[in-house]
């Protein structure tokens, strides 16, 4: 059991950094990049994404054909989806000292959740097994500029995704906007009340990595490098 | 409103007293509750009430992973109870809440106690099961059927022949050997019922006894809630309960 260097804010020898925001907010392209430059700088990480897997997915399309989803077992879904991966991909990296990267993290389903009218304090203790990341980054944009590169890169819009289940618009983009309105404006809300890195994604790709290469550089002050592993057995 | 349930608000549901009665009965296996179950049903009908029962993982969401999970024993134990309450969720909005709105009477044949007592013992602590569990109707009435371990085991040996896996505990490696870990893991349970037998307020049954003997107690204490008085009473309750503020989307 590797006990050095306990990190301040879970007490695991690795290091967790978040990744979180609207879906085209960039946030991974930035978690992949910063993946890169610390693997490339000496540093043993792990990078994981939050997406649907097929257990919850097939469960979702079964449930969506039925119509027999609400939103407390759609949240509930996602709460067994996240600690499947929790508790299989992100905990032994974390042990093992890793840093590890999460794109999507729990604050994902706290605004998710929120959006569809959820108990927050019901969803922050379903998710209260999760541990608090030294850093969590915020990745703010408005939502007319996330449908733009959506539409932009021809990806298509989830029925989900655009909150379709809960009947605010029959209109596909209507309702996306208006549902991702909901998530932005809880994001705004506890990016403040959970203290995360709020970035400012309007901006290129260059000056937000160089930003965050520089938020992440006191934290990993000390902890060690596959090369010092090594040397000091 | 969040009086109906143990303290957690369940968007999109019907406000107001719902005029079905919810009726549990817990215990282990081989406490004699599915014999307990069948016989209460065929009394309230026959008595003109109508009956729907549930249980656990019958639900068509989850089921199916349910068993593909118990099979691979691949999951962890967080995910495993969020997995149980998904499905319990499930049946609660999709099967009891209909229910109980239609004014039928629902007889579950184990509920959310039996789910918790089994995260609690897998490692979840009893405050994270008590509010994940927080959206569940409060039930008219819990029975505990309570039966020693030595006739829990009797039975089911004379049920099935053998112990049962998930029964027995054996996925906790409290012991290799199942009649050991089987009266361990039995006892863990037994210490969670205890608790939640105060907390949640339940009837508990002497099921050490014939099933006959059993019934005639369980009807004593469930047809009280058919009469005219309960029925005033319900109605008192409903108006007399101050209506919260509406929780924030």
């Amino acid at each position: 059991m590797i006990r050095e260097n306990p990190s301040p804010k879970h007490g695991y020898p690795g290091r967790l950094f978040v990744f979180e925001g609207l879906d085209g907010s960039g946030k991974s392209t930035q978690a992949s990049l910063l993946g890169k430059w610390l693997a490339a700088t000496g540093y043993r990480v792990f990078r994981t994404e939050w997406n649907s897997s097929e257990l919850v997915s097939s469960t979702i399309r079964r449930g969506k054909k039925k119509g027999l989803l609400t939103p407390t077992t759609f949240s509930l879904m996602h709460a067994v989806d996240f600690a499947d991966r929790f508790e299989r991909t992100i905990l032994p990296p974390l042990r093992a000292g890793y840093v590890v990267i999460c794109d999507r993290y729990s604050f994902t389903a706290f605004v998710r959740d929120a959006a569809r009218g959820c108990d927050p304090d019901w969803v922050r203790t379903i998710y209260s097994f999760a541990p608090t990341p030294d850093v969590a980054f915020y990745f703010r944009v408005p939502v007319k500029v996330t449908l733009q590169r959506k539409i932009a890169s021809r990806l298509k819009i989830n029925y989900y995704e655009a909150g379709m289940d809960m009947g605010l618009s029959e209109d596909l983009h209507d309702s996306y906007e208006r549902f991702q309105g909901r998530i932005k404006k809880e994001y705004d809300r506890i990016a403040v009340t959970d203290r995360m890195t709020i970035i400012d994604s309007t901006r290129a790709v260059e000056p937000i990595q160089e930003e965050l290469r520089k938020a992440v550089r006191p934290i990993l002050q000390g902890f060690p490098k596959v090369e010092t592993l090594l040397h000091d057995r | 409103m969040t009086d109906r349930t143990y303290g957690t608000r369940l968007p999109g549901l019907p406000e107001g007293d719902l005029p079905g009665k919810l009726i549990v009965i817990e215990g282990a296996d081989g406490s004699g509750r599915s014999t307990e179950v069948a016989l209460l049903k065929e009394h309230l009908e026959v008595e003109g009430h109508a009956v729907v029962d549930t249980g656990l993982r019958r639900s068509t969401l989850v089921s199916e992973e349910i068993d593909r999970a118990k099979q691979g024993h691949t999951l962890g134990a967080t995910t495993l109870a969020l997995l149980y309450a998904a499905d319990f969720a499930d049946q609660l909005e999709n099967k009891i809440v209909p229910a109980l709105s239609a004014g039928s009477t629902v007889l579950a044949d184990r509920y959310i106690y039996t789910l918790m007592a089994r995260a609690i013992v897998r490692g979840a602590s009893r405050d994270w099961a008590r509010r994940l569990y927080g959206f569940a109707f409060r039930p008219d009435l819990v029975l505990f059927l309570d039966a020693r371990p030595e006739i829990l085991l009797h039975r089911s040996i004379g049920k099935y022949g053998s112990l049962d896996y998930w029964e027995s505990g054996m996925d906790l490696s409290l012991s290799r050997d199942f009649f050991e870990s089987f009266f361990l893991y039995q006892d863990r349970l037994a210490r969670e019922f205890e608790w939640m037998s105060r907390e949640y307020d339940f009837h508990t049954v002497d099921a050490n006894r014939r099933p006959e003997e059993v019934h005639a107690f369980v009807r004593d204490l469930v047809m009280p809630l058919y009469s005219k008085a309960a029925k005033a009473r319900r109605v008192g309750r409903a108006r007399a309960t101050p209506r919260g503020p509406a929780a924030s989307a």
